[in-house]
This record gives structure tokens, sequence and C-alpha cells, in this order.
């Protein structure tokens, strides 16, 4: 055990300083299918400090990529970088290259606002807005303009509340505040608010992580349906949840992306010792 | 902290427990206290003006029949609205009270009997003769106004045992007083000079409609400029200015502002609004101004608290779902912080409404007869309008200002319960 941990310090000093042969920097991206975010060296920083190292991943059309990792390794802070959500915070700083569907996100004179609608966004406390559960998904839509009639509208929110898996159980009371809702039917309503504004891409920053085990389990079967229309990343820091929902993984570490990989395959095999010792249980 | 020893903890413990809900009791009887003296000097201000407004808000009336006498009111039966007004309505009142009081004839007598009712009395008979010619050459029924020594004589605030030149009533405008009453002529019933009429010298002739009304134009002028200006100034800075050297200025000058004397804003008016400007002095519109100025950075200060207080995750979930910057201030932020800015535009306006100084600098202390029409016409405001009757020498003021005041208290409860009525829909606005 000692001896492990020592050459796995040792490994990964060696790893940083001098990479010595037989250990791959940052493993080659397998094959993956049509790639519908890819991001390439992306490194960011909160005023002084460094959070994320040259991150370059490419994510998948319609399946879920998850991004795991140690608390404070930089995935939220990448994840937010894929729908510019870290504009808003002052004092930050973003380099490299993050296109969806080969154009660049960060290029002047691109609208933000589009961009959040084609990418939407779950966080990690539920947020409905004060407001009834109809307006709530009715916002977006109403919004960018997608309903002409009420009956329209009316519809999105309908269907919207289906795909969440919420319908059935708010249907009579559409009119009552979604703050009213238990944490889990708050979390699938905030889904359901973000499928509303009919985006490509979904992105969920630990959407389980206030949520008791019933609730995710709801929410991680809502994605694997999800994942027939939407291409979806999520953070998570349960790696058994990564292993259920996700095609795709990322490992970060410390701010730099360690391995990414087929799910299966970086679960039963990865190629990166510090992966090895994050998804055995070692740290983190 | 680790203490007690095996054995003794338990005691110890108890002890420690039991110390410890005593001075949570101890704590909550401070609370109560502190709420009691609160509530009870309120209840003891609220009294003591309250029972001497009651006296402020009755005025005692003396029913006297007049003979309209053609002679006197238009001689030639022109008819002509000009001639009727120009009519000598006093000799017509002196005449009804030498008619009711046939024994008095010296000069001096009579002159003290006329002083028996109102200088009021003359106006009441004229409007009345142009509202109904047709009166002319019969005998009408007046309820006149007292003077304000007969009302405290008939409101028993007069001591009879003094000397007649300490009293302010000679013995036989006394006897005539007693006699009125004892006749059932002398009636004392609710003022509603006090609610119609501006300002004038007799007491009994003083009313607040005009200070009234001067108030609610000022605050008017005050709350439609700082509103606006102070959510759109707490706006920008929470929400899009950038935080660098130039900002932080104007956020400590603001909050040295909301600390400024408002003196200094009536001088500021005075030298800006009146002396550059030219607005006219002492009107509800350079009023206005002055207190928006002075609200400003109080508004301002809450405002941004409110705002600040809006959680960031609201934000978020607006942005995420595509809203722009000024879709997420104006859906959900401002209508979240709402409660909060109008809790402090109330403070504000309470402040503004009971505010003199400022006031006082750009003339608003001005006599004031007519009821402002406009916002550029000379008005003035309740406070003012208590602190010039407060000042004022004849004894029937004194109800008066106690009047005024509770007319003021009660201007300031509807606006604050307008306030909690808004607040509470914008809370209840899911």
């Amino acid at each position: 055990m000692l001896k492990q941990n020592l050459l796995f310090k040792f490994k990964v000093m060696d790893d940083i300083a001098i990479t010595p042969k037989g250990i791959e920097r940052t493993p080659a991206p397998e094959p993956v299918r049509t790639a519908k975010l890819r991001a390439a060296g992306v490194t960011f920083f909160y005023g002084e400090k460094q959070a994320l190292f040259e991150v370059s991943i490419d994510i998948p059309e319609r399946q879920v990529t998850a991004l795991i990792g140690p608390s404070g390794c930089g995935k939220s802070t990448f994840i937010r970088c894929l729908n510019r959500m870290n504009d808003v915070i002052p004092d930050t700083r973003m380099e490299g290259r993050i296109e969806l569907d080969g154009e660049d996100i960060y290029a002047d004179g691109l609208d933000v606002v589009e961009l959040r609608a084609r990418i939407g966004m779950v966080f990690q406390k539920p947020n409905p807005f004060p407001k009834s559960i109809y307006d709530n998904v009715a916002y977006g839509p109403r919004i960018h303009g997608l309903a002409a009639t009420r009956a329209d509208l009316d519809e999105i929110v309908h269907t919207s509340l289906q795909r969440a898996g919420l319908l059935d159980e708010v249907k009579d009371r559409l009119e009552e505040p979604g703050t009213g809702l238990s944490g889990g039917q708050q979390q699938r309503l905030c889904i359901a608010r973000a499928i509303a504004v009919s985006p490509e891409i979904i992105l969920m920053d630990e959407p389980c992580s206030a949520l008791d085990p019933i609730a995710t389990a709801k929410i991680e079967d809502l994605m694997d349906e999800l994942r027939e229309k939407y291409t979806i990343v999520i953070v998570t820091h349960s790696m058994q949840q990564a292993a259920r929902v996700s095609q795709r993984t990322a490992f970060f570490h410390l701010g730099k992306l360690v391995e990414q990989g087929d799910t299966e395959r970086l679960f039963t095999n990865p190629t990166d010792p510090r992966t090895q010792d994050y998804i055995t249980g070692r740290f983190g | 902290m680790v203490t007690g020893r095996p054995g003794a903890t338990a005691a110890v413990t108890k002890a420690r427990l039991r110390r410890r809900h005593a001075a949570e009791r101890r704590f909550h009887a401070y609370a109560i206290a502190a709420v009691g003296v609160a509530v009870g000097l309120l209840a003891l201000l609220v009294v003591s003006i309250g029972s001497r407004a009651y006296s402020g808000f009755r005025q005692t009336y003396v029913t006297l029949p007049v003979l309209i006498d053609r002679e006197i009111v238009d001689p030639q039966a022109t008819g002509d609205p000009a001639v009727l007004a120009d009519a000598n309505y006093l000799g017509l009142v002196k005449q009804a009270l030498r008619t009711r009081f046939p024994d008095v004839t010296a000069r001096s007598e009579q002159s003290e009997l006329y002083s028996l009712v109102s200088m009021s009395a003359p106006d009441a008979v004229k409007a009345h003769v142009l509202a109904r010619p047709q009166d002319i050459d019969g005998t009408v029924e007046f309820r006149f106004e007292t003077s304000d020594k007969v009302d405290a004589l008939a409101k028993g605030r007069i001591d009879r045992e003094l000397p007649p030149e300490d009293r302010g009533l000679s013995d036989l405008q006394m006897a005539w007083a007693d006699d009125l009453r004892a006749k059932d002529e002398l009636a004392i019933g609710f003022s509603r000079t006090l609610l119609t009429s501006g300002d004038s010298r007799e007491p009994e002739r003083a009313g607040i409609l005009a200070a009234l009304t001067g108030s609610a134009m000022t605050l008017a002028v005050t709350f439609l400029l700082s509103f606006p200006l102070g959510v759109a100034a707490a706006v920008y800075l929470e929400e899009f200015a950038p935080k660098n050297r130039w900002t932080s200025l104007i956020e400590v000058n603001i909050n040295n502002l909301a600390a400024v004397p408002s003196v200094i804003f009536g001088l500021l008016g005075l030298a800006i609004l009146l002396n550059f400007f030219g607005l006219p002095r002492s009107s509800p519109m350079a009023g206005g101004i002055v207190l928006a100025l002075m609200t400003l950075p109080t508004l301002i200060i809450a405002a941004r608290a409110a705002i600040s207080a809006v959680p960031p995750s609201i934000r978020e979930a607006a942005l995420a779902v595509g809203a722009s910057d000024v879709q997420v201030v104006l859906h959900h932020v401002v209508p979240l912080a709402m409660p909060g800015i109008l809790t402090g535009s109330i403070i504000g306006m309470a402040r503004a409404l009971g505010e003199t100084a400022p006031l006082l600098m750009i003339g608003m202390v001005a006599f004031i007869v007519d009821v402002p029409k406009g916002f550029t016409e000379a008005a003035t405001v309740l406070p003012v309008q208590i602190f010039i009757w407060a000042d004022s020498p004849e004894r029937g003021f004194v109800a008066r200002t106690a009047a005024a005041t509770m007319v003021l208290l009660s201007f300031l409860v509807i606006m604050n319960a307008t306030a909690v009525v808004l607040r509470r829909r914008f809370e209840r606005r899911w």
C-alpha cells in the first residue's frame, strides 16, 4: 500500500516534471462520432489564478459526455466556458478556442444570447424562477418569440414538461409557483425550462448533487431519453453516475484534462495512473 | 473546550443548561421591554396630539337669521352678479347681530358685538346670495363660525374667573355668548373650514387644504423624479457598471450625500433652481426637485441593497435560457428587488414629507391663502404650515396646529399603507 502510494507520487511528479517514456501526457483522443462541440487548448484564469490548462476535447453529438474529477479540478469552470456563462464573472480571462459545429463561439460579433439559446444549461442547485410552473417553462420561448399564439406556447410548455418527465406530476397545477415543488421536481422543471427553447446541447453542472437517490435516478433515466435528441455534457463528482449515464468520460485533475475516452474503456482500462487512482478511490 | 471530570458532567451540564435558559428568557424580556417602550411612546404621542387635535377639528357655530335687504344688496334690482358681488355683506351681518341683540346701542358695545362672529361671515352671506339671488328680501338662517375667542369659551378653554383683559373677552361678550348658548343658537360641530380652505390670520378661518395640496404636489414631483432616477442609478451601479476607481468614487459620494443635512439641499435649490434656472419661488416644482435630490441617495442605497440581495442563481437561470442582460434585469432582478426598493422609497418619501428646512430656503414658508392649482404656483407644505401655526400667537392656532399634525400623520399612514399594499402585490406575483 505504502509502496504503491509512493510509486503514485513518484509517477505524478514524473508526469509533470520530466515525462518519462511510456507515459503519455495527454492520451490521444480516440476516434469519435461527429464532434458537436470542440475545445482546443482552453486555458482559463480567475484573476491571477489559472484554473484550466490547455484543455482540448471533442464532444460528440447525441451522446452523454461526463466530466469527472475531484473538487476544484476545473470541470465546472470548463463546462461554463462552453456557453460563455463565465463572461459574467468579472476579472476572468479565457484563451484557446471552442467551436460549436465548427464555429468559434468566442468570435467577435457572436450573439451570446443566441448561443445560450442553442446551448442550454442546468445548474447544481435547482433555480426555478419565482413564477408559476407554466411561466418558468414559457419564459425562454417567450423571450425568443418561439410561439406565435397562446396555443403554441401551451404546446411547447406541455411537450417540454413531458420530456422532462414532470408533466404527470404538475399538469393540474401549472399556475402554482415553481418554487413550491420538491427539490427533484424543481430540477426537472429546470430541465424542462432548458429544453423549452429547443437547444442542441444541454450542459448539466452537477444536476443531482442536491437531490436524494430517487430524484437522482429519475434524472438519470431522463438523461438517457434526452440523449436521443440532445447532446449532453454533465459534470459530476459521482463516478457511479458518470459510469451509469455517459458514453464518453473526461477526467480532470488540477485544471488539466488528464484522460478522455469511451466511458466503458476509461473505467475498466484507464491509461493514466491518476485516472486509475481516482476511479479506484485513492484520492478525490 | 472540554471541561468537567467524569461523574461531575451531568451536574455541570445541567447547571450550564439552566444558565443558558435563564439567559434566553432574559433576552426575550429585554426585547419585549424594548418593543413595549417604543409602542408606549408612540401611543403617548398620538394620544397627546390627538386629544388636542380633537378640538381643532371642531368649531363653534352661531345660528343667526339674516335679512337679505335689497336696499343694501341690490338697490336698483339689476340682478347683475357684479353688483351683487360688490355689496356690503358685512353690513347685513352687523344688522342681523343688532336685530338679535336690540338692546345694544352704544357704538363701542356694537363693535364688541360684531366681533362675536368670524370675519368669514360676510363671505358666507355673499356666497349664498350669488348662488340663490331669489332669496333677496327674504330672511335666511345662517350658521356662522364664531370668532376664536367665543370658540374657546364654548369649548371651556377660557377661565371665566380671569379679569376681562386677560380673558380676551369682555363681560358683555361673555354675557351675549351665554345668552346665545342658552337659546341653543350656539353649537359646536365639525369644522369644515379646516379641510376646505387655505391659511388665514384668523384661526377659525384657517384651513390646511392649501398645505395638503402643496404637500401632495411636492411629493408627486419628488417621487416622479427620484424613483425612476434612483432605480435606474441603482441598476446601473449594481448590474452594469465596471468595477473601477470611478464607480467606487461615485459609491462613496452617494453614501456621503445621504448624510448631508437637509438645509444644504435647500441652499443648493436656492442657488441653482431659483437663481440660476429661474424656477418660480415657493413652487411645488422647486420644492419637489430639492426634496428629490435629498431623497435620491437614500433611495439608491436601498435599491442597491435590494438588487444585490437577488440571488445570483436567478440571474444565471435567466442568462442560461438566453435572456439578454437587459431582460435579466427587467424581467427578474428589478421585479424581485421591488419590495425592497419600495421600502427604501417609502422611507425616503416619508422623510421628504416631514421635511421643513430645505423648503424654507426656497420660500415655501410663505403665507398661502389660495389652494395651488399648478406645479409652478406658490404653495406651502404641511410641516411648514404646522411650523407657521405653532408660531402664531392666537389661541385658536394651538388646536389647529395639533389638528394639522394629525392630518400630516394620517397622510403618512396612508402613504405607507399604499406602499405596503404595493409591496404585497409584488411579493405575491409569482
